[in-house]
């Protein structure tokens, strides 16, 4: 090839590459672009319905009235019992998977089951839950059915954050501790659980903000949208200071309100229904937020 | 090449390793290695990468038990009870709370340098948080780190520099009163002022504990220890007293590791 | 000091041994003389006496507790992880008991010929087809934005964009992921639609291409992230190799990355596209819920998920036909991301690299 062809060549592929960078400079921006018009949107329909009395007032049929009192303590009370049950679950999967699990067909099994769960749709949760909790175990439309199914849904999730962070512990501290004496679970609970609590917890709150975010499931097993009173609260004055009525009471959630709004024709409702979606995104944002500063914090103060 | 020369000094031993062999699966590593371990003195293991003196080292305190597919041959006996502890129904803790091995590179846990020396003692529970303390000044003590850190007990140990916390791991070991500590290339990843100090700490533990060390450095296990063992692709080729091995060796091939002809 | 170092003849060629008395075993006179040969090593007066025990009876005892409360411990963990395998048997159980009632009174081949879906008519029709078209046609919009978008930003982000800014981009890409699906419904039926209205005039107030071009949106972090984590782990020499023959940015990235990174890409495109199949809320919020046999994603229509959510807000007698519709609907799902997953499985064991 001569000297001209060449030149030409080379500077017609460096055209194509300098386009192609600006199209990829483009495709990235699709994804922040509308990530900042959802946003903006949201706060322009729903930021001005945003008052105290929007978090203290019941749903009513007159949108100016009507506000999220029951959907948030709802909300609450459902993650209450998601956190409860996942958690202990999750965090004693991985650590049988990472420290006690032989590689045999059992383990295999367990592992591929897993992996299976985390792609399964959300609403196969909720179909799953409403043969088998609601009807067959007669939790009924309760606060518990909603935890346990979402605890479900997440389990893969805190799973697999658990098994990850175990990952990074050193075989060297390992050995460490075995040589100073220890059995395999005093070498867990003094050495495994607090080294990897950062990434754990990091992987909770991750499955958690994704759980309060869920309405699919919730909605298949009966969560009501038009709830004029809370579930009876947890502590109570007198004895015995605790009760669990709460457990089996019907409940609505914060993403189900919004549905129902967002439902309705009338444009009140969609502009409270955008009021709903800014408090929901501002919870799943802390809880995002959280989560890194919790994974930044504990990886400054664990070293090896 | 089992050519050995066994030095009769009728010493007490604390440990004496009778035909030990050693597979990784199916691969030989030790073969029908036999030494004896006097007791409250230091024995050191040297000999080119591979040799096997690591496996040896790890087969005292059955670290080898951590990882499928090892299996061991022949006895360790201990004194003063003569238990036999490669033998399978002799639990490996009990083995590690008798003797404790400082690692080749520091490995400090990341705790504060007071619960990194009393782990030993909390893992096995039963003692008073006083006695405790005490039993961590004195290991301490005994590592020549106490005065380095007695005003930041419970500051991280991770914070101390490479040769401290090499200390760090050795007053670790000694908290729990050992029979026995084990050390593999503990100055390895030290610089020079570092390991001189853990040589001499070597020194001076010896008259409490039984001390086996494997080394890289020829010239180190001439300076601390007492008896040397030279091996060699998992036979023990040559034991003696270690001024014999470096002046006089009786074996060839130990004349020419030591004098540099091959490495 | 001098030091009279003697040794005993080597032994024979067997290379054992000699064998040892009693003596050995540590009962010597303190000065350490054996048979008259071989002084001490070290002449400090050390007294020798015998080796010691370092461990009690009480910590013998305690040992074997802990040893005992340890096998239960682990019977518990192991419990704890075999659970998962009851929710997947669950699963399987609610949908496959429910489906069986439910074909029971509904031939098969109703189900999966006829066009039209009505089980809440007087006269109902059990055509699950509508369902899978509005659910295909809806994912293949998705895809159409995703995927491309996707791969072209992993592309960018892992071979193009300076480090800082990619440190940057990332977490808002993430952000995209932490967005309710309701929150992205509202998005989709009141934004986008409208948006789009003044483009095609004709395009209903519920339609299956505002979804999807949300969905698609929605999908985008989940493609991105794993194809650019799959041409990351390509490693530098192959990049290297590459530029080094004269090839530029452009041309390493499809020529080279790609392929090389195509087993973790398509694993990335079948878990965009299960996502994609199994969104709810975004398409009953804004695809209208009615059940439409079309692959038109100008018009409106149901999906899969979005008739279980329409039949569950409404009142469900337990036993009725339509109560078992939703299992029926829902396995049939089920069976459709499996179908999917296997494929990606298999996708990724033929053209995985090994570098």
């Amino acid at each position: 090839m001569n000297d001209i062809t060449l030149k030409k060549d080379i500077a017609r592929r460096k055209r194509f590459d300098l386009i192609f960078k600006w199209v990829g400079v483009l495709a990235t921006l699709v994804g922040i672009v509308t990530l900042m018009t959802l946003l903006v949107d949201l706060s322009v329909d729903g930021m001005g319905k945003i008052s105290w009395s929007f978090f203290t007032s019941f749903p009513s049929r007159f949108p100016e009235k009507a506000g999220i009192l029951s959907s948030w303590v709802g909300t609450t009370l459902v993650m209450l019992v998601t956190a409860l049950v996942a958690v202990p679950l999750g965090v004693a999967s991985g650590v049988y998977l990472e420290e006690y699990a032989r590689k045999n067909w059992v383990t295999t099994l367990i592992e591929i089951n897993i992996a299976n769960l985390a792609g399964v749709p959300s609403i196969v949760y909720g179909l799953m839950a409403l043969g088998l909790f609601v009807y067959k175990f007669h939790f009924g439309l309760s606060v518990l059915t909603a935890g346990l199914t979402l605890s479900l849904l997440i389990l893969p999730v805190v799973i697999i954050a658990t098994r990850e962070a175990i990952r990074t512990i050193p075989m060297s501290l390992r050995e460490a501790a075995y040589a100073a004496g220890a059995t395999q679970w005093q070498m867990i609970l003094h050495h495994i659980l607090p080294y990897s609590l950062g990434g754990i917890l990091t992987g909770v709150i991750i499955g958690l903000s994704r759980a309060i975010g869920e309405s699919a499931p919730l909605i298949t097993i009966g969560a009501l949208t038009f709830i004029a009173f809370l579930p009876p609260a947890p502590v109570t004055g007198s004895f015995p200071f605790i009760n669990f009525d709460w457990l089996s009471s019907p409940y609505s959630v914060l993403p189900i309100q919004l549905f129902n709004w967002v439902s309705r024709p009338k444009k009140e409702f969609h502009l409270i229904a955008a009021a709903a979606g800014l408090v929901l995104m501002g919870m799943t944002l802390l809880m995002n937020g959280l989560a890194i500063w919790i994974r930044y914090h504990y990886r400054r103060k664990i070293k090896w | 090449m089992v050519n050995t020369v066994q030095p009769s000094t009728g010493l007490p031993l604390k440990a004496d390793v009778k035909d030990l062999d050693f597979f990784y699966g199916t691969h030989q590593v030790l073969k029908k290695v036999s030494l004896p371990v006097a007791d409250k003195k230091v024995t050191a293991l040297i000999g080119p990468s591979g040799c096997g003196k690591t496996t040896l080292l790890r087969c005292f305190n059955r670290m080898h038990d951590l990882y499928p597919g090892n299996r061991y041959g022949g006895e360790i006996r201990l004194q003063p009870d003569n238990v036999n502890i490669l033998d399978p129904k002799v639990d490996p803790i009990e083995v590690r709370m008798r003797i404790s091995m400082v690692f080749q590179k520091p490995n400090p846990f990341p705790k504060t340098i007071f619960e990194n020396v009393a782990y030993g003692l909390r893992v096995r529970g039963g003692l008073k948080k006083s006695v405790v303390a005490q039993k961590v000044e004195e290991a301490l003590r005994g590592a020549a780190l106490w005065d380095e850190v007695k005003d930041r007990l419970h500051s991280l140990g991770a914070n101390l520099s490479g040769g401290q916390q090499q200390r760090l791991c050795i007053a670790r070991a000694l908290v729990t009163d050992p029979e026995m500590v084990l050390f593999d290339e503990p100055t390895s990843a030290l610089d020079p002022i570092a390991t001189s100090k853990v040589e001499d700490l070597v020194e001076v533990l010896k008259e409490k504990v039984t001390i086996l060390i494997v080394t890289h450095n020829m010239q180190q296990a001439a300076r601390v220890s007492d008896f040397t063992g030279f091996m060699y692709i998992g036979d023990l080729v040559e034991f003696d007293v270690t001024d014999k091995i470096f002046t006089n060796p009786s074996n060839k091939l130990t004349e020419d590791y030591i004098t540099g002809r091959f490495g | 000091m001098t030091k009279n170092i003697t040794t005993q003849p080597s032994s024979g060629p067997s290379g054992h041994l000699p064998p040892r008395g009693e003596g050995n075993h540590g009962f010597p006179s303190p000065l350490g003389r054996g048979e008259g040969e071989g002084p001490e090593p070290l002449q400090k007066n050390i007294p020798t006496g015998q080796p010691r025990l370092s461990i009690t009876p009480a910590d013998r005892r305690r040992t074997r507790m802990r040893k005992m409360t340890e096998a239960v411990i682990r019977g518990g963990l192991f419990l704890a992880a075999v659970f998962s395998v009851f929710i997947t048997v669950g699963i399987i159980g609610v949908l496959g008991f429910e489906s069986l009632s439910f074909f029971e009174h509904v031939s098969l081949v109703e189900f999966l010929t006829s066009r039209v879906w009505t089980p809440m008519f007087t006269n109902p029709s059990y055509g699950i087809m509508p369902l899978v078209t509005g659910t295909f046609t809806v994912a293949w919009v998705a895809l159409l934005l995703a995927l491309p978008v996707g791969t072209v930003t992993a592309v960018y982000l892992s071979e193009y964009a300076p480090h800082r800014l990619r440190e940057v981009v990332k977490p808002f890409l993430e952000l995209l992921t932490a967005v309710p699906t309701v929150v992205f419904g509202y998005f989709a039926l009141l934004f986008v639609t409208p948006l789009l209205q003044k483009m095609i005039p004709s395009l209903p107030g519920f339609n299956m291409f505002s979804a999807g071009l949300v969905i698609g949106v929605m999908i985008i972090p989940y493609v991105s992230s794993l194809s650019e984590d799959a041409m990351r782990a390509v490693p530098m020499s192959l990049r290297e190799a590459s530029y080094a023959a004269g090839a530029t940015r452009f041309q390493t990235a499809f020529r080279v990355i790609l392929p090389a990174a195509f087993s973790g890409i398509a694993s990335a495109f079948v878990l965009g596209f299960s996502r994609a199949i199994g969104e709810t809320m975004v398409v009953a919020i804004a695809a209208g819920m009615q059940p439409n046999f079309t692959f038109n994603p100008l018009e409106p229509a149901s999906t899969i998920t979005a008739y279980i959510v329409q039949v569950s807000l409404g009142d469900l007698p337990q036993g009725s036909i339509a109560y078992q519709s939703i299992f029926a609907a829902g396995l049939t799902l089920m069976l459709m991301t499996l179908l999917f997953n296997v494929a990606g499985h298999i996708l990724r064991k033929r053209f995985r690299e090994t570098y």
